[in-house]
């Protein structure tokens, strides 16, 4: 018992800034829910947590203000499609978990496990206003396309502390398309095939546990780990990230996943545009990097910088990401939703993209993703409009906690700026 | 040795170097015995688009000279830029073009792309035609035999404002192969690209990836002292091949002519101070020894590239001379780049240096304008006043200064190439976008006219979007 008391002691102590009163003042409020956007307004926040927000709140006595001096105040961003916590330096392997080849652990490997809080990629990424990632599983195709499934994705905040996730096995990863088919042999038509196939065994499986134990029943391909990891993604439960960029193959995925009751989430989508309306009223969402708008390959020869503003218009709810497996880059995020925006996006849905958007396609929407009395203070202060980059950050909190705006880049500029003449 | 190189530099300053065009054989007799070098073997057939004498009025105009001109009226004739100033008075003859409210800048250049050696659709391994990672000395290869122009990035980049580049060999050997610079023109051949004038550029890699490729194979380099051996080794060789020939042609080509040997030639190019040194280099230390090598050998290093932790040695580079074309968002994707900060070419450019922002990257090149607005960004957050009519030198003033047609294009002035963006918003804006540009006051894009839209044979019958 008092072993707990201390822990909850400690815990405190660590976030001291969450109990205490702080108003944020003077500020252009984008709360991304009903409330819309308040020109000029207050939030309160008491022990980490938003009391009162809006045009006509009062500051209460006790509390600390920050001037937002007619900033903008923003949830906090997410970058979907990341490997925040699961990288420190891309080309040294040892520093990075994103990716399995082991032939036993495909849809089984669940980087939800390992991430590392005190990864020095989180504070940089908060400085560009991020306070939540989707770490999501690459494929390790160093010895080539071998395993189907790239595994299972978490979302993380990046407040540097040890209980890092927000949300485990928040997603499956699954690669179709070119990349889909060579993993299957070389053809797209082996690709839906054993996907359906994969799919028959894990529902056998389910029904059929006891007897697989006794090694009964029929042979299973699948490990027993990625038997079970996709038993909720064929039932319906876990949603399943599909990378697919051709028109075709997203016709196809949202075919296969009408037949087989998955609820999926198309990333990449470079022709999305061209399908727009099937994705629409399949009433899939899709992740997409606003600015890929080269034929990269034979499956993106109609990417466009307008994909994200033409899916937008056609109801299809977007997700906007920085590249693929974005780490040290995700400090880019708001420049590719500014980006979408120069490209035809309504500013406020490019906002909703980064914030409650994903918030709601990962399944954290009652958490994180808006500005609203009752939550956690997760947000962001903006000395001007956040998808300039321009404007910087004067303050961040990320689920309560009041976070520095400093990073080792920040400490190493420092050092060296005094040589300066 | 150092002072020994810079004798014979010069003493053997040839005329007509590739700036002035091809060499003219000597004369017959001495072409049948012992051939010239022709030191523009594949020489440029670039031809100006049709240049109207136009008007940009109303626009504020950042001219790279460090002016910002608020209602700036920027005159374009012959292809050259004829006047910029405030509320000039448009002559008759004059197209006037409305830019109110909009903004006006020289032509982007990159002084770092790959574009066409590495073309779209990128995934295919056939489109990779820009590491030559045979050996660590691959000074031999020239880029431009690499360039498919119908690479539909030079498309997006003409779209984005780009109107010069230079086409750089990759990063995997120790000496990559000769550079080439290009306008950014819709061409069937690389020749019809070519800029005219414009010098070679010889690529030079430190670190990680010569060591990592050769290291890997078994082979020497394996280490940053091996790098360090195979660079010096080369220009000793490239040394004993300028002294053989240039004793040869002082003789007047009598006796038997050293052996042509492309590898050597471009090295000895580099010594004679007409190839100027591209140096992909990280680290400072790395940057450290090359600038050593290079008064070892007597040569001159024009730019550091990617140059990540050049805020580290910052007023040395100024000192040198020496550019550095850099990024801001780009880090730790490897060792070498793990110390990499935003603020990297605002400290070039507060230490009196030569700052640059590069793409390296097809993505990146179609918005250098931004990849410059977080290098800025970055520098008023640290308390580095820079202004926007400084800044917009990264990506115009000091790539040509880089590349060596200073004198031709990178800013708005009397005289220079008519090479001009009008953009629809401020260009340190996320939201702007390249309305029109020309290059030598020949309209290559206009947002609102679909033929000026891609180019490329690739696209044509595709499917997607008439683009």
């Amino acid at each position: 018992m008092t072993r707990r008391f201390a822990a909850l002691a400690a815990l405190l102590l660590a976030t001291p800034a969450s109990a205490e009163t702080i108003a944020i003042v003077d500020a252009r409020l984008m709360t991304m829910t009903g409330m819309g956007e308040v020109e000029q307004g207050t939030i309160v926040i008491r022990d980490g947590r938003i009391v009162a927000l809006g045009a006509d709140v009062a500051v209460p006595s006790d509390a600390r203000v920050i001037d937002g001096r007619g900033g903008v105040v923003t949830p906090g961003f997410i970058q979907a499609d990341s490997t925040l916590g699961a990288v420190e330096v891309s080309q040294v392997p040892a520093s990075a978990d994103r990716a399995t080849h082991s032939a036993a652990i495909s849809a089984g490997f669940d980087i939800s496990l390992g991430l590392n809080p005190d990864s020095i990629l989180l504070p940089v990424s908060r400085l560009a206003g991020i306070t939540h990632a989707v770490t999501t599983p690459l494929y390790d195709d160093r010895r080539g396309r071998a395993l189907q499934f790239a595994g299972q994705a978490a979302v993380i905040d990046l407040a540097q502390r040890p209980q890092m996730v927000t949300r485990a096995r928040a997603a499956m990863v699954l690669e179709m398309g070119e990349g889909g088919a060579e993993r299957a042999g070389g053809a797209r038509g082996s690709a839906i095939v054993q996907l359906r196939a994969t799919l028959a065994d894990v529902r056998h499986f389910a029904a059929h546990r006891a007897a697989y134990d006794r090694g009964e029943g029929r042979p299973q391909p699948l490990s027993r780990v990625d038997l079970e990891a996709l038993v909720p993604v064929a039932q319906g439960r876990m949603p399943l990230i599909v990378k697919v960029d051709r028109a075709s193959d997203i016709r196809e995925v949202i075919a296969l996943a009408r037949e087989e009751k998955l609820r999926i989430i198309i990333d990449g989508a470079e022709e999305g545009w061209r399908v727009a309306d099937a994705i629409a009223a399949a009433n899939v969402p899709v992740i997409l990097d606003p600015l890929a708008d080269l034929p990269r390959s034979f499956s993106e020869l109609g990417a466009t910088m307008e994909n994200a503003a033409r899916l937008h218009t056609a109801g299809v709810t977007i997700v906007i990401k920085t590249g693929s497996g974005v780490a040290h880059r995700a400090r880019e995020l708001r420049y590719g939703a500014g980006n979408a925006v120069a490209w035809g996006l309504p500013h406020d849905a490019a906002v909703a993209a980064i914030t409650v958007n994903p918030a709601r396609v990962f399944g954290v929407a009652d958490r994180i993703g808006t500005l609203e009395a009752g939550r956690t203070a997760d947000l962001v202060l903006w000395n001007g409009d956040p998808l300039e980059p321009l404007s910087q950050p004067q303050a961040l909190f990320v689920e309560g906690n009041e976070k520095p705006l400093t990073a080792r880049p920040l400490e190493l500029r420092d050092r060296y700026m005094p040589s300066l003449p | 040795m150092r002072h020994a190189a810079l004798v014979l530099l010069a003493a053997t300053t040839l005329a007509g170097c590739a700036a002035s065009g091809r060499l003219q054989p000597a004369s017959a007799s001495a072409a049948d015995a012992a051939p010239a070098i022709d030191r523009d073997p594949y020489p440029g057939t670039y031809h100006a688009p049709a240049a109207d004498r136009i008007a940009v009025v109303g626009a504020t105009v950042l001219t790279a000279t460090g002016e910002e001109i608020a209602n700036g009226t920027v005159l374009m004739e012959g292809g050259k830029v004829a006047a910029v100033g405030a509320s000039l008075a448009v002559p008759d003859g004059y197209r006037t073009v409305d830019a109110r409210g909009k903004w006006v800048t020289p032509g982007v250049i990159d002084a770092h792309s790959h574009l066409g050696a590495w073309a779209q659709p990128e995934s295919v391994d056939a489109h990779n035609d820009v590491n030559e990672m045979t050996d660590p000395n691959t000074a031999q290869v020239w880029v431009e035999h690499s360039v498919w122009p119908q690479d539909p990035g030079f498309d997006a980049a003409r779209e984005a404002g780009v109107t010069t580049m230079m086409i750089l060999p990759g990063s995997g050997n120790l000496f990559g192969g000769r550079s080439v610079t290009l306008k950014n023109v819709p061409s069937v051949t690389m020749q019809g690209m070519k800029f005219p004038g414009a010098p070679y550029g010889l690529k030079i890699a430190c670190g990680e990836n010569p060591k990592r490729v050769y290291g890997g194979k078994g082979r020497s380099p394996a280490t940053r002292m091996g790098n360090v051996a195979g660079y010096r080794k080369a220009w000793i060789d490239a040394q004993d091949y300028a002294r053989r020939r240039d004793k040869w042609e002082a003789a007047g080509r009598t006796g038997e002519a050293p052996k042509r040997d492309l590898q050597l030639e471009t090295l000895a190019g580099v010594l004679k101070g007409e190839i100027l040194v591209q140096n992909h280099c990280y680290r400072a230390d790395e940057m450290a020894n090359m600038i050593d090598i290079s008064r070892e050998f007597g040569f001159k290093i024009r730019t550091f590239h990617h140059a990540n932790e050049a805020y580290k040695i910052a007023p040395l580079l100024a000192k040198e001379d020496i550019c550095v074309a850099t990024w801001a968002s780009w880090w730790g994707y490897k060792m070498e780049v793990y110390d990499a900060i935003e603020e990297n070419a605002a400290i070039v450019h507060a230490a009196g240096g030569c700052a640059i922002i590069h793409s390296d990257d097809p993505i990146v090149i179609q918005r250098l304008n931004q990849e410059a607005a977080a290098a800025l960004s970055a520098a008023w957050r640290a308390g580095i006043r820079i202004s926007k009519a400084d800044a917009i030198r990264w990506f115009t003033a000091n790539p040509a200064k880089a590349l060596g047609i200073a004198d031709r294009v990178g800013t708005l002035e009397p005289g220079k190439n008519a090479d001009v963006v009008l953009w629809s918003h401020d260009p340190f804006s996320i939201y702007a976008r390249a309305e029109k540009v020309w290059i030598d006051g020949g309209i290559v894009f206009d947002r609102a006219d679909a033929r000026y839209r891609r180019h490329s044979d690739f696209l044509l019958g595709q499917p997607g979007e008439i683009r």
